[in-house]
């Protein structure tokens, strides 16, 4: 028998420079990565309206903004600032029924949102974050007087979260735009 | 004269480095998973408005963006307000009703996240509202940057 002299080589991939492979590709996807969160102001359009009228709403449950196309704010047809907005809006919701040109019950009442062709954008955004933010109040207080606790606390879909957003539902109307 | 030799300790000094392809194959994967590789290609020019009380969106795959701003020429110019939606800008308003209603049919729970330049006026957006309203698409979002 011929005894086969072979040089054997070791029959592994050599697997030291996976490292390098790998932080190389890390690198490249670190690099890459953006990790960006949307952040904005949410809002529900109302749907097109039917035939059907939609239901009678009385004078006072109706907070009636109009950003004209000067960038002024009006609020039932009288001119206010922006920074008057929040605490119009706070009074007008909580009123409960006590001045008799305010809303009756937070549930009842509507702020009523119009704009003009030319609007500008960013007028509008900070009438709306105005907005936002007197819901925001309104619900921070009814959380803390309810449970104690900040209303950011809550947590999402829970049953005291949603105690709160009935107590202040957020009605906001788009108002149909005009013709032309 | 009498040599003492030193004690050495019998463990090797070395950390061993036998896992670290691993932990960095971890990473690895967990940044591959996690990147967004192309975003679109925005054609318009968009510097958002500035708002406090302002929420995230958790769900990003529900959304789908319509940009609105001035378009960008060549030269670092920009010319008329145009919307963009995904990757073409859109000339014809009513075409915007069947691009969204397609969507809607395909993530009922759609939110669409306005992306406007705060320079622009409002009567496109207007526009654009009325058109997501015939298509069915109710919640909206406008984007904003936190102001402090």
């Amino acid at each position: 028998m011929l005894n086969k002299k072979r040089n054997r080589e070791s029959g592994e991939i050599d697997g030291s420079s996976l490292a390098d492979i790998a932080f190389l590709l890390l690198i490249f996807f670190l690099v890459v990565t953006t990790i960006d969160v949307d952040t904005g102001i949410g809002l529900v359009l109302p749907p097109i309206p039917d035939d059907i009228e939609p239901p009678p709403v009385r004078e006072r449950n109706l907070m009636k903004i109009l950003v004209n196309a000067q960038g002024m704010v009006l609020i039932n047809e009288e001119p206010a600032s922006v920074g008057e907005v929040r605490d119009r809006i706070k009074r007008f919701v909580d009123n409960n029924g006590a001045d008799p040109d305010l809303s009756e019950s937070p549930d009842d009442a509507i702020v009523s949102i119009k704009t003009d062709r030319r609007t500008p954008y960013n007028v509008y955004i900070d009438m709306l974050d105005e907005v936002m933010g007197a819901y925001a109040e309104l619900r921070h207080q009814a959380s803390m007087d309810r449970f104690g606790v900040p209303y950011s606390s809550l947590e999402d879909n829970s049953e005291r979260k949603a105690e709160i957003q009935e107590m202040y539902p957020k009605k906001i109307s788009i108002a149909e735009p005009d013709e032309g | 004269m009498a040599h003492f030799k030193k004690k050495q300790a019998a463990t090797s000094q070395g950390v061993p480095t036998a896992a670290m392809p691993d932990v960095v194959f971890m990473l690895l994967i967990f940044f591959m998973v996690t990147t967004v590789l192309r975003e679109v290609e925005l054609q318009v020019q968009v510097n958002y408005a500035g708002a406090e009380n302002i929420e995230k969106i958790e769900q990003k795959r529900l959304v789908s963006y319509i940009y609105i701003g001035p378009e960008r020429l060549s030269g670092n110019r920009v010319g008329e307000t145009k919307v963009q939606i995904d990757d073409a800008l859109v000339d014809d308003m009513g075409s915007i009703r069947n691009i969204m209603y397609d969507k809607l049919m395909e993530e009922p729970r759609l939110i669409v996240s306005l992306r406007v330049d705060e320079d622009s006026e409002f009567g496109i957006i207007t526009d654009v509202q009325q058109e997501l309203r015939h298509a069915g698409t109710l919640r909206i979002n406008y984007s904003t940057r936190r102001e402090i």
